[in-house]
């Protein structure tokens, strides 16, 4: 069983990102819902300026066919010119790729940046595609069956915990 | 031929008769009820146990579609036979119209040769149906025609109304009128109510058959015309029908098959099947018509057969043809209505016989002595599903399509002559 | 009565959305998938590259056999900012007069890949008939449908009405004109009942108004200040030109003189109140310009949302997995 306790995570990845981002005047995006979360914090302790941008991939996906539309969708919304911007991309979770595929195609439906950066709390390997990210809190190996999952508490404190997916 | 059908439940609504007996059939016409006459000696005897002997029925509205459609009339004839139908009234509203006395020759030798039920067309009672300029209706009666009909509603003129009465009162030759007054009908396709206006279909409203009433009572009253009033539809009709009675108004009244049953719900998803004409009405309109049925307001029950392709229903509600096809669905539906009222079978049977036959005032729709043999034996226990295959008709456009229906005729017989025999199949070779 | 026509065909065995025909008898939960599911694609209009992938490599075919440039516009518009490939059929009467029959149309379409229907026609239950009929992996989106119903409109005045006042629990909300002739008053009244709006109320003259209004849920009024006194939502319907001479109104200055909103009438509402219109508007006959051009009107934006509900419904029935 692994222990995961996520805030210490989260300052493994805060550590590693704010060496990443030096002198660079970087905008945060965060994918729904969690990468959201993180960017929030991010933000603040990296004394990032600008607004969190926040993505919902539900229209970018690559499985519409198969499993059809998110029930519940949330608006994106990017308050920033994301032409020739600095972008570090937030999820919570990478696993394989295929979100963080989406997440950028739709970034490029914005604009075109000039560099993303992949920053997320956990990496659980199982890539299917090329995706690799530039700051990781925490690199675990789980089996296919369990998922990781991040939630948040009303003290805003954050929390790592691994379920038995129902979906398998 | 000599025949006699054994050990049935015979009933003749006309002679109240209601109990097992034999019927002895000789040159076509009822020898004897009950026992054998004096030297009987039969040729065929067929054995009914457990099945109804009645009259045949009397449709007082079945589109035969011809002139009109080759080789149709031969066809629907099949299917009134499969449906216990022996005598069939057929509406002028052909292709071309029954307008002239050649095309009543012409249709009436087609119904000779084509040896089905019994054939009673009704004469166009304006030239082409227009409504404008009467018909040779005189002549059109020699021609053999029983009575006159406007088909779709009263003519838009009152003044041509008015002569079109007296004139018929003259040769004393029958009305029938669709009580429709077509402005007031407009471009209506369904029942005026919650369910039109939900639907969004255009509506004909009950003042269109209760205005016309009122104008045909008022002229019968000035001319003493006879008139049959075809389809009745609405509450407030069926009570203006029951007040011109009262009063003493030569008045007869007939209601479709359809109506009895079903409501303007019934259209459920703008289904095709339930589009008629007249439309469907409200749940009161048809509690009216069952009260109507059981005090005689309204004398019989027809099948307002009309027959459509595949194609001409398959389409938007508004657009689809109107009707269904009834001659085989006609007596399982009046069962129906039957056993839900809690009626005696030969008060049932009495709507679909003996009333419309006094209505054409032929000698028909009885099991008399001396009265042609048209007979049905007919099992008021068979069930069967109502599909595309196990129509004769033509026409499959049916609200009871896929629906289970009871009541069955076996046997059809017209002048004596066995023309319908369920169990030998002899209705396949005509689908 | 047959187990055909009982079952809710819009909507598969899972209780997806499969086709939309018609906004009555829709669950409310559909109905508020929708207006969340908008409120994505509201953003992707105001981005650089204003469609999303979501229906690449989809057909959807406008048939329309009821001319409406507006109306098909806007669905070209939001099946394209799907990313699907879109096809317009201007199917007049004549044409399907002169030989192929409606339903041949549909099953030649379905052999050319056609994933969409969005169907607009004069008949009420066209719609309904071709959703009978076409392959069960196609989807039917009613455009309009005679007087009947006209779904994604009811969907776009509710997504409107959400916009601006949030909740509609506590909301009255007056329909006013020619109701007996519309479908989109129809479909509006069936949206607002399931959304539970407790006061909705239809304003008109008597030859205007359909029967079974009350078993629908509405209250009648016929006269235009007693039915907008105190109403938070007014939605003012377009006056046809056929209606306007004849047995059901007399002229279009009569009906203007009763049933026009004018910036007097207007203040008996509430003071917040929002005036909408399905458009196209006839100015000095059912609205004054002053009201039409005025701040508490929602006219234009209902034209921006109108394209993002309809993206909307397009997905959710494009993401129902097949009808059985």
């Amino acid at each position: 069983m692994i222990e995961l306790d996520a805030e210490a995570v989260y300052r493994s990845l805060a550590a590693r990102l704010r060496e990443e981002v030096i002198g660079r005047d970087v905008r945060l995006v965060g994918v729904h819902t969690g990468g959201v979360w993180l960017a929030q914090r991010l933000k603040e302790d990296l004394h990032v300026a600008h607004e969190v941008g926040i993505l919902d991939i539900s229209f970018y996906r690559d499985d519409f066919s198969r499993s059809g539309l998110n029930p519940s969708v949330k608006p994106s919304s990017i308050a920033f010119d994301v032409e020739g911007a600095d972008i570090v991309l937030v999820d919570d979770v990478l696993y394989t790729g295929r979100t963080v595929r989406a997440a950028m195609n739709e970034l490029f439906d914005y604009g075109r940046p000039a560099r993303i950066d992949l920053a997320v709390l956990i990496d659980r390997g199982g890539r299917e595609l090329p995706v690799q990210p530039t700051a990781v809190g925490r690199r675990i190996e789980v089996p296919e069956e369990i998922s990781v999952v991040l939630s948040r508490d009303d003290d805003g404190r954050l929390h790592l915990t691994l379920e038995q997916r129902r979906d398998i | 031929m000599r025949l006699v059908i054994r050990h049935g439940r015979l009933i003749d609504p006309a002679s109240d008769h209601d109990a097992v007996a034999d019927l002895y059939i000789a040159d076509g016409r009822i020898a004897a009820v009950g026992g054998a006459p004096a030297g009987f000696a039969a040729e065929r005897e067929i054995d009914a146990r457990g099945l109804v002997v009645a009259p045949g029925l009397v449709d007082l509205c079945a589109r035969m579609r011809e002139p009109g459609a080759e080789g149709a009339l031969k066809r629907e004839m099949r299917a009134a036979l499969a449906g216990g139908v022996t005598g069939v009234v057929c509406p002028p509203d052909t292709d071309p119209p029954l307008d002239e006395p050649g095309l009543v020759r012409m249709l009436r030798q087609r119904s000779r040769e084509a040896a089905g039920a019994r054939l009673y067309p009704l004469g166009a009672l304006t030239a082409a149906l227009k409504g404008e300029v009467l018909a040779e209706i005189e002549t059109l009666a020699e021609a053999g025609c029983v009575a006159f009909m406007q088909t779709r509603a009263l003519p838009h003129d009152n003044g041509v109304l008015l002569q079109i009465l007296r004139y018929a009162k003259t040769f004393d030759l029958p009305v029938w009128l669709r009580p429709v007054e077509d402005t007031l009908a407009g471009d209506g396709v369904a029942g005026a109510g919650a369910v039109a206006g939900r639907l969004g279909l255009p509506a004909v409203t009950a003042l269109a058959e209760t205005v016309a009433l009122h104008t045909i009572f008022e002229m019968q009253r000035e001319t003493g015309a006879r008139v049959h009033l075809c389809r009745l539809s609405s509450a407030a009709g069926i009570e203006l029908v029951r007040r011109a009675r009262r009063e003493g108004l030569r008045v007869t009244a007939d209601v479709g098959v359809h109506h009895v049953h079903l409501t303007d719900v019934d259209i459920g998803y703008f289904d095709p099947d339930f589009r008629l004409d007249p439309p469907l009405r409200t749940q009161r309109d048809r509690d009216a018509i069952a009260a109507g049925l059981a005090d005689g307001t309204i004398d019989a029950i027809c099948s307002d057969h009309a027959p459509v392709g595949e194609d001409d229903k398959l389409l938007p509600f508004g657009e689809a043809a109107p009707g269904a096809t009834a001659l085989e669905t006609l007596l399982p539906l009046v069962l129906k209505w039957g056993e839900a009222a809690k009626l005696p079978l030969a008060a049932v049977l009495a709507r679909v016989t003996s009333a419309p036959a006094r209505i054409l005032d032929e000698p028909t729709g009885r099991l008399a002595v001396g009265a042609k043999a048209d007979v049905v034996v007919f099992d008021p226990q068979a069930h069967w599903t109502v599909t595309r295959n196990e129509l004769v008709s033509r026409g499959g456009n049916t609200p009871y399509s896929g629906y289970e229906l009871v009541g069955r005729s076996m046997l059809t017989l017209v002048g004596g002559d066995v023309r319908f025999d369920r169990k030998s199949g002899s209705e396949s070779n005509f689908r | 009565m047959t187990s055909e026509s009982g079952r809710n065909p819009q909507l598969n065995r899972n209780g997806e959305l499969h086709h939309l025909l018609s906004l009555e008898g829709l669950p409310r939960a559909i109905i508020e998938r929708v207006l969340a599911t908008a409120d994505g694609f509201i953003n992707v209009a105001e981005r650089e590259v204003k469609s999303v992938p979501l229906l690449r490599g989809r057909s959807v075919f406008n048939l329309f056999f009821e001319h409406s440039t507006r109306t098909r516009t806007t669905f070209e518009i939001a099946a394209r900012r799907l990313s699907a490939d879109v096809f317009n059929l201007d199917i007049t009467r004549s044409s399907t007069a002169k030989g192929e029959s409606l339903l041949d149309t549909i099953n030649n379409l379905t052999a050319m890949q056609a994933d969409m229907f969005v169907v607009r026609h004069a008949a009420s239950g066209a719609p309904h008939l071709i959703a009978r009929h076409v392959a069960p992996h196609v989807h039917v989106i009613n455009a309009g449908d005679g007087r009947h119903a006209h779904p994604t409109q009811g969907l776009l005045d509710m997504y409107t009405i959400r916009h601006y006042k949030r909740d509609f629990a506590n909301l009255t909300v007056a329909i006013v004109g020619d109701i007996l002739h519309s479908r989109v008053a129809r479909s509006d009244i069936h949206a607002l009942t399931t959304l539970g709006v407790p006061e909705v109320r239809a304003v008109g003259p008597l030859t205007l108004l359909p029967d079974g209004l009350e078993q629908m849920g509405v209250r009648v009024f016929t006269r235009l200040d007693e039915g907008i006194r105190g109403a938070d939502v007014i939605i003012m319907l377009r006056l046809q030109n056929e209606r306007m001479r004849g047995a059901l109104l007399p002229s279009a200055q009569e009906y203007f003189r009763n049933y026009g909103l004018t910036p007097e009438r207007l203040r008996l509402a509430k003071p917040d109140a929002i005036v909408m219109h399905p458009g196209p508007m006839n100015r000095g006959v059912e609205i004054d310009s002053r009201v039409a051009d005025g701040a508490q009107s929602v006219i234009l934006p209902q034209v921006t949302f109108g394209i993002a509900v309809r993206m909307a419904v397009l997905s959710i029935a494009a993401s129902s997995q097949r009808m059985q």
